[in-house]
């Protein structure tokens, strides 16, 4: 039912190999930070379009949410708990919170939401900033410990004192957040996200409890808001308030729109993408916001589905220009 | 089957629909009609929990279903359509349909998560569903389309397919041939029956006197959110009040 | 006593300033039922544009707030033009994220042009005049009595005259009004050159006291939605109320509670009377 073309299939794999192999023919050590960063935030996108794309609930308080990962990962590791503990307890804390934070607001519609989720983001980068016991103030928390090894029976353990582990560990996270929401999204129950979006009163019509539907998608969009600012702590080592402002949730947006909003592999091209772009764009430094800006409404304009869908648009063109052509021949 | 007591209805200090009460029999096509403005949508959406009553009842087989929201009365059997044809038009057909026979299906978060045996049974099953509601609609080549690519009258069907996917006990119809022409409001009339024929009690609103009169059982008119008559089309089509109230619609239009 | 007398003061300078900034967002909200979440950012611009005609091509304090507001006021048209209009009949949420795409867009042209540091502009009126214990600026006087003259005239406008009649019957009934035959894309244009224009006396009067920065409409633009949200959205009575409550609680909290914490107050009760009334305490619409 929801099978996929063989060569898109291809595709996949070789993104795969080529990502499986990047330690080896990416040796600079600050493009190699980038391409980390960008498997983070691509991680962290991917979650802002569960809530945003699939479910057409505009939250702008992503970037708080990843904040509580990174924060709840670095107090915790530093107070002695393993980071593999750490991880996943940041994450259930994130998504606690975004069950209160979904409580109180996801009752609003809209423009609503979206400025109530704003107002909580900004509350939190002001704690961020001013909480000095806790979050270190605006200087934040420096080092943070790298993840302890993992014993593996027979082989040792694996470590991850290194760049390159850490890598392959947010990989592995990216993998596992993607295969999870693939699961979700195509399935009936995804379905449900999307007829909260298209038509929320004809979805409560046939029997949908749309406000639980919009709870789900906003916890589990929290919950992998807070893995990812979990991994962006311990791959940084240090935390600050704009690892929890809203600025991120704005960089996020950008990553969606532009990547593709309601498809999955959208945000991850956007993630990747656009920092790239940025440092292209080094040069013009304070420029690049004005450019980023004037994208967005570009975009959400013409090509509201952003670079994915405007390529399935493209692919479907041409389809059927085939079509049409193969009867004349 | 389900029985309306005394409902009543006040926007602002305006009577949309007042003291009304009435029953849909088990297997019957009942017709709600009177002039515009009547109260006739006001009366589904008391119905269905869209708006709370302000006074009144409405009770589902002995059991009170006044108050309850939207998705609980859509989940005790009770379907409907809306007046301007409402689907999920960003989706393909088949999608509308499985997403309307959701409710009865244990597909939640968790199941679909971890694709437990449960999850694989209830999507093979709700893919059935709504391929057999397709083929009962006569919309089965479409399915692979979206919605936007249907014509008006193949919409129409799908939001009555939306409705029914779910098998429900009683099937509410808001003018569901508005705007279509005779030979497709013929077509989807002789959809309605065949509803009714396979055993969904059916309550329709509709304009059109003259599709009414040959599909209804019984018929309610309301005027001004009141119950003005009630009975079989034949004493319905000469009554008095009846008679008065549509000629003084015609009038006024 | 006095310190108290001087924070109702500055409360109700502040006041003024959000009173007027709300208004404005509460016309488009109410009009256009957009959430232009850029709307602090107009403000901001607005200053700078003070800034350039006052000082840069010294022309002087008052004529440079006239052309900030008609410079601010082609601004808003051109952004329901260009930014707004196109997405009329697309689902709501593409309309927020165009709203976030002008808001960077705006925040880093005013970088780009006037950099990252602060601008101070010269007090135009530095005389200090003591009243009951309370030290006031001429300029503090100037944003108060701007702001009560601003509003009487947008009030005028708005019962006066056939386009601000126009504007509110838009506002109560948008397909209506297009049936009476009311160009609703002019009226769309006007209302957001109204409500730039106001934003741009509003950040004019204000910040010879404060300093000019990229990021000073952030914050308020927030707090503009936090009062037109509480006082109910496209109600006039309730934006000027709110903004001057606002105002006098940043004011009392923020001198004698936390001012670290201040603007978290605005925000969490904006979160808590959604979560109880999800339309806004006198909200009858949605968005």
């Amino acid at each position: 039912m929801f099978t996929k073309p063989i060569h898109t299939k291809l595709l996949y794999l070789v993104i795969l190999a080529a990502a499986l192999l990047l330690p080896w023919y990416v040796p600079d050590a600050y493009i190699f930070q980038i391409v980390t960063t960008s498997l983070i935030y691509g991680v962290a996108a991917a979650g802002m379009n569960l809530v945003l794309g699939y479910t057409g609930q505009v939250t702008l308080a992503h970037g708080a949410f990843f904040g509580i990962g990174a924060y709840g990962v670095s107090i915790m590791t530093k107070a002695g708990v393993s980071f593999w503990l750490a991880l996943p307890l940041s994450a259930l804390f994130a998504s606690f919170i975004g069950l209160l934070i979904g409580l109180l607001t996801l009752r609003t519609r809209g423009a609503y939401f979206a400025i109530a989720t704003l107002c909580f983001g900004v509350i939190l980068w002001i704690v961020a900033g001013n909480w000095v016991e806790l979050t270190g103030g605006h200087n934040g928390i420096f080092g943070i410990p790298r993840p302890s090894p993992v014993p593996v029976p027979f082989l040792g353990s694996i470590e991850f004192f290194t760049q390159t582990s850490i890598y392959y560990l947010t990989l592995a996270l990216l993998i596992i957040v993607l295969f999870a929401l693939h699961r979700l999204v195509y399935s009936v129950f995804g379905l449900t996200f999307m007829a909260v979006r298209n038509n929320e009163p004809l979805a409560d019509a046939v029997g949908i409890n749309t406000f639980a539907t919009k709870l789900v998608s906003f916890v589990a969009g929290n919950f992998i808001a807070g893995l990812a600012g979990g991994m962006y702590a311990v791959m940084m080592g240090a935390v600050s308030p704009s690892a929890a402002g809203y600025m991120l949730t704005f960089n996020f947006l950008i990553f969606v729109i532009l990547g593709g909003m309601a498809t999955l592999p959208g945000p991850i091209i956007g993630a990747f993408a656009i920092p790239v772009l940025m440092e292209f764009l080094q040069f013009m430094k304070d420029f690049r916001m004005l450019i980023f800006g004037a994208l967005l409404i570009l975009v959400i304009i013409y090509f509201p589905q952003g670079f994915v869908g405007g390529l399935r648009r493209l692919n479907q063109k041409i389809a059927s220009w085939r079509q049409q052509k193969i009867p004349e021949s | 089957m389900l029985r309306v007591e005394n409902l009543t209805k006040r926007f602002d200090g305006l009577v949309a629909v007042s003291e009304l009460d009435f029953d849909i029999i088990k297997g019957e096509i009942l017709a709600i009609i009177g002039p515009n403005g009547a109260g006739k949508s006001t009366v589904f959406n008391l119905i269905t929990g869209t708006l709370p009553p302000s006074s009144g009842r409405v009770v589902m087989e002995d059991q009170d279903i006044t108050g309850l929201k939207p998705y609980q009365i859509a989940s005790r059997g009770i379907s409907r359509t809306f007046q301007t044809t409402s689907l999920f038009d960003q989706l393909r057909v088949i999608d509308n349909l499985m997403i309307g026979y959701k409710y009865r299906t244990r597909l939640g978060f968790w199941n679909t998560l971890l694709h437990t045996p449960r999850w694989k049974a209830h999507q093979k099953e709700s893919f059935e569903q709504s391929m057999e509601t397709l083929k009962f609609l006569g919309l089965e080549k479409k399915s692979d389309q979206f919605v936007p690519a249907l014509s008006q009258e193949e919409q129409k069907r799908l939001a009555i397919g939306i409705a029914l996917v779910s098998r429900p006990k009683i099937l509410l119809l808001d003018e569901p041939t508005g705007g279509l022409i005779q030979e497709e409001t013929d077509r989807v009339t002789r959809l309605i029956r065949s509803v009714r024929d396979q055993g969904t009690t059916v309550c329709i609103i509709e304009h059109k006197m003259q599709m009414i009169m040959g599909l209804a059982d019984r018929i309610v008119v309301l005027n001004y959110g009141e119950k003005i008559a009630e009975g079989p089309p034949s004493e319905v089509k000469s009554d008095e009040t009846v008679i008065r109230a549509y000629l003084g619609e015609e009038v006024h239009a | 006593m006095d310190l108290f007398l001087q924070q109702v003061f500055n409360g109700i300078m502040f006041g003024s300033t959000y009173a007027i900034v709300a208004l404005g967002l509460t016309l488009v909200m109410g009009i256009l039922h957009i959430p232009n979440f850029a709307h602090g950012h107009l403000y901001m611009l607005g200053g700078y544009f003070m800034y350039f005609f006052a000082l840069t091509l010294g022309l002087g304090y008052w004529p440079g707030v006239a052309l900030a507001v008609v410079a601010l006021a082609a601004a808003g048209v051109i952004m329901e033009r260009f930014v707004y209009r196109p997405l009329n009949d697309q689902p709501h949420i593409n309309s927020f994220i165009a709203a976030v795409g002008s808001l960077l867009f705006l925040e880093s042209f005013a970088l780009v042009v006037w950099g990252p540091q602060g601008l101070r502009i010269p007090n135009p009126h530095p005389q200090l005049v003591y009243f009951l214990g309370v030290t006031m600026s001429v300029q503090r006087l100037v944003v108060i009595t701007g702001a009560i003259v601003l509003i009487t005239g947008l009030h005028l406008f708005m019962k006066k005259t056939i386009l601000g009649t126009t504007i509110e019957a838009v506002a109560q009934n948008r397909e209506g009004a297009m049936l009476a035959g009311i160009n609703v894309n002019r009226v769309s244009a006007m209302t957001f050159a109204i409500s730039a224009g106001t934003a741009a006396v509003a950040a004019s009067l204000i910040s010879p006291i404060f300093m000019l920065s990229p990021a000073m409409g952030a914050i308020l633009g927030m707090k503009a939605f936090v009062i037109v949200i509480l006082g109910g959205m496209g109600s006039i009575p309730g934006a000027i109320l709110g903004g001057y409550i606002l105002g006098l609680i940043e004011a009392l909290g923020g001198g004698y509670i936390s001012a670290e914490y201040k603007d978290v107050f605005a925000f969490g009760a904006l979160i808590l009377i959604l979560a109880i009334k999800p339309t806004g305490l006198f909200g009858k619409g949605e968005v």
